[in-house]
């Protein structure tokens, strides 16, 4: 009990002193203007938690190479408002305790700014709350999950939410391939794949299209050509197979065996069916945050530049996104113009600027609003197709 | 009717897999009464062999399978004498948790040494092609996997009923005691029973991997545990009965995800096996032993 009542007050302490700091310093910037180097404590700094080992470790490494890029290139362009970035980042291993112990440090002991991450849902979800308590502006690149946002003033994504693409593909079917009959097939244990499935359906059906076949299978199938056999029965123009790239891998090789005679479409988990899966994927589609060749200059900058610094690997979506919440973070401190983070909040959600994966503003939940990219497999590899509103 | 025979084959094709694994299962079983629990796991190294093999020794498919069934019998030997030899005298229960740490173990070491991630397995495309029966469509990998599970247990068939070595199997089996008096070398029969089931394993591997495309270093839980409960179905220890579980849970499977649904398709499978072992709990082969007081 006493113990507690200790460390609250040095938290509070901490705390108090953080604040003053941030007081007196955010004037003496203001008044002296972008002229000033960094003087001893002068750098703005923010935390990055993502997970660097672990079972999802390149998703989170992606995140950090594209941060540490945006980061090097707001330093080297002179920083925000004259002051470098000191960028202070985290592991948390995937793991949601983990992120918790990881931004409660950040707060009380490196006395962050804001807070770039964490990479997966599940992770996003335990801190969103904790971060909207604290008021510490935090932006996930990458957390796709709809319960993210909404209800935290604090709490902003860079990507897109699970509905919001499900639906954007039943959207393309419908207009740009004008196909009538589809067929969803989903992992009824993972809420992404659910999420996306049930999108689909609604949009896709109050567009006047038919599902011929709504199929479900378990987190751990590996068998799907009974399930693929009774879809055959239906013909339907297109399958959408909302899943990560190595199931999808598995459907498809099942789908040529069978004979299903249909064009596969999906969400932006498919990034990286390429790599191993081709040729069974030939002629299918799916949503994505950025196309690598893309011809826009801001696109090409940063698959350029990343590639350079990180010695020939290839951006992926999820680097796209680390680096674009990166730069809508960098732009909201440098338009506050103060390290107050109510005002650096209200800046983010002002934001009105193109960026790698399309032009973002914020919807009143914190959610981007911003163009989905649709990629085509063509030749064994992704190639831009369109990009739908 | 076409869509109904499909369904029928793509049965078989599961079931020949769950078979070759549940043979494995059975033959331990009968001759140590251990319920081998790193058998799974050894389908998992066969296939990551065959995977190896294909493409670093750059060695035709056929010969990897081979060579795949080779390693994994001397290592089926191996954890024989390392793991479970010295447990031979000790209460079954012992030998059971040493099972259920020799299958971590081996996931967690593959997990070291080839990553979590998941690999693409080597096709060669002569097997992805499809020949035409009428209507019906069949793969080659399909074939291939029926007729070489029919092979191998005419063949095991053969080895246990017309060898030197089956009759060693069948004698210790039924009583170790007895067969040591009569001169039968009890180590070496065991050896070769873990040797043997192994290498048919290893074979489910290489053809489950063909037929998923996927290699990763916990993919012999589930079809591990599937051919288990297959093992059980048929009447653990008695070799037909392993054969008819395989195929039989193949097809309850597959039919269930066809025509009742793909959900339900595990719980269905489970659920027949409890009543089948409510009415018959020796299995359906198995005959009730009444014990001697």
């Amino acid at each position: 009990m006493i113990l507690k009542r200790v460390s609250a007050i040095a938290i509070s302490m901490l705390m108090a002193v953080s604040m003053a700091g941030c007081g007196a310093k955010a004037p003496s910037n203001e008044g002296e203007g972008a002229s000033v180097a960094t003087n001893g404590e002068g750098t703005i700094k923010i935390g990055l938690i993502t997970p660097k080992t672990g079972s999802v470790a390149q998703y989170g490494i992606a995140v950090d190479n594209a941060t540490a890029l945006a980061v090097k290139e707001i330093n080297e362009a002179g920083g925000i408002n004259g002051r470098e970035i000191e960028l202070i980042s985290y592991d948390n291993k995937g793991d949601a305790t983990e992120s918790i112990n990881l931004f409660n440090r950040l707060v009380d002991n490196d006395e962050i700014v804001a807070l770039l991450g964490p990479v997966i849902s599940s992770n996003a979800l335990a801190i969103g709350p904790l971060a909207d308590e604290k008021g510490i502006p935090m932006i996930t690149p990458t957390g796709t999950s709809l319960d993210i946002t909404p209800g935290y003033d604090y709490v902003y994504r860079a990507c897109y939410t699970d509905p919001y693409q499900g639906s954007i593909m039943a959207k393309f079917a419908n207009e740009n391939l004008k196909v009538k009959t589809a067929s969803i097939l989903y992992n009824t244990g993972s809420d992404y794949s659910v999420g996306l499935a049930e999108a689909f359906k609604e949009t896709f059906e109050a567009a006047g299209g038919t599902i011929t076949n709504y199929e479900g299978y378990t987190a751990d199938d590996k068998e799907f050509k009974a399930v693929l056999t009774n879809i055959k029965a239906g013909s339907p123009e297109v399958l959408f197979i909302p899943d990560y790239y190595n199931t999808v891998g598995l459907i498809a090789g099942q789908v040529k065996e069978v004979g299903l005679d249909t064009i596969m479409l999906g969400g932006d988990g498919w990034d990286g069916v390429q790599e191993n899966y081709g040729e069974l994927v030939e002629g299918s589609y799916f949503v994505n945050h950025y196309a690598a060749d893309d011809t826009a200059e801001i696109v090409k900058n940063f698959v350029d530049n990343y590639t350079e610094m990180f010695e020939g690997t290839r951006p992926n979506a999820f680097a796209a996104l680390g680096y674009d919440a990166t730069k809508i973070l960098a732009a909201a401190i440098e338009k506050a113009g103060t390290e107050d983070k109510a005002a650096i909040k209200d800046a983010i959600a002002a934001t009105d600027m193109d960026c790698v994966t399309g032009h973002v503003t914020f919807d009143e939940n914190g959610d981007p609003q911003k163009s989905v990219t649709i990629l085509k497999m063509k030749d064994g590899v992704s190639v831009l197709e369109t990009k739908v509103q | 009717m076409n869509q109904f025979i499909e369904q029928i084959i793509y049965g078989i094709q599961l079931g020949s897999i769950y078979a070759l694994i549940a043979l494995g299962y059975t033959m331990v079983y009968g001759i140590v009464k251990l319920i081998n629990f790193a058998h799974g796991d050894i389908l998992m190294m066969g296939a990551y062999f065959g995977l190896l093999s294909v493409t670093l020794l750059d060695i035709p498919f056929g010969l990897a399978i081979v060579l795949s069934m080779a390693v994994c019998a001397v290592i089926g030997m191996l954890i024989d004498i390392i793991a479970y030899k010295p447990l031979r005298n000790a209460p079954r229960i012992s030998a059971l948790i040493t099972a259920i740490g020799v299958s971590l173990f081996l996931e967690n070491i593959y997990r070291v040494m080839f990553g979590a991630e998941t690999r693409k397995m080597v096709i060669p495309t002569s097997l992805t092609q499809t020949i035409a029966i009428g209507n019906i469509k069949i793969s080659y990998v399909t074939l291939l996997t029926v007729f070489l599970t029919i092979i191998c247990m005419v063949a095991l068939q053969l080895v246990v009923k017309k060898t030197k070595v089956g009759k060693a199997m069948r004698a210790v089996s039924e009583d170790q005691q007895a067969a040591r008096l009569m001169g039968v070398n009890v180590n070496l029969t065991i050896s070769m029973t873990f040797a043997l089931g192994s290498a048919l394993a290893a074979l489910g591997g290489v053809l489950y991997s063909v037929t998923y495309y996927q290699v990763e270093p916990y993919m012999g839980m589930m079809p591990g545990l599937k051919a288990f409960v297959a093992a059980v179905l048929g009447g653990i220890g008695i070799i037909p009965g392993a054969m008819f579980g395989g195929y039989a849970l193949g097809l309850i499977e597959n039919l269930a995800k066809a025509y009742v649904s793909s959900s339900w398709s595990n719980a269905i499978a489970f659920g027949i096996l409890i009543l089948i072992l409510l009415f018959k709990p020796a299995g359906l082969f198995g005959k009730n032993v009444r014990e001697k007081v």
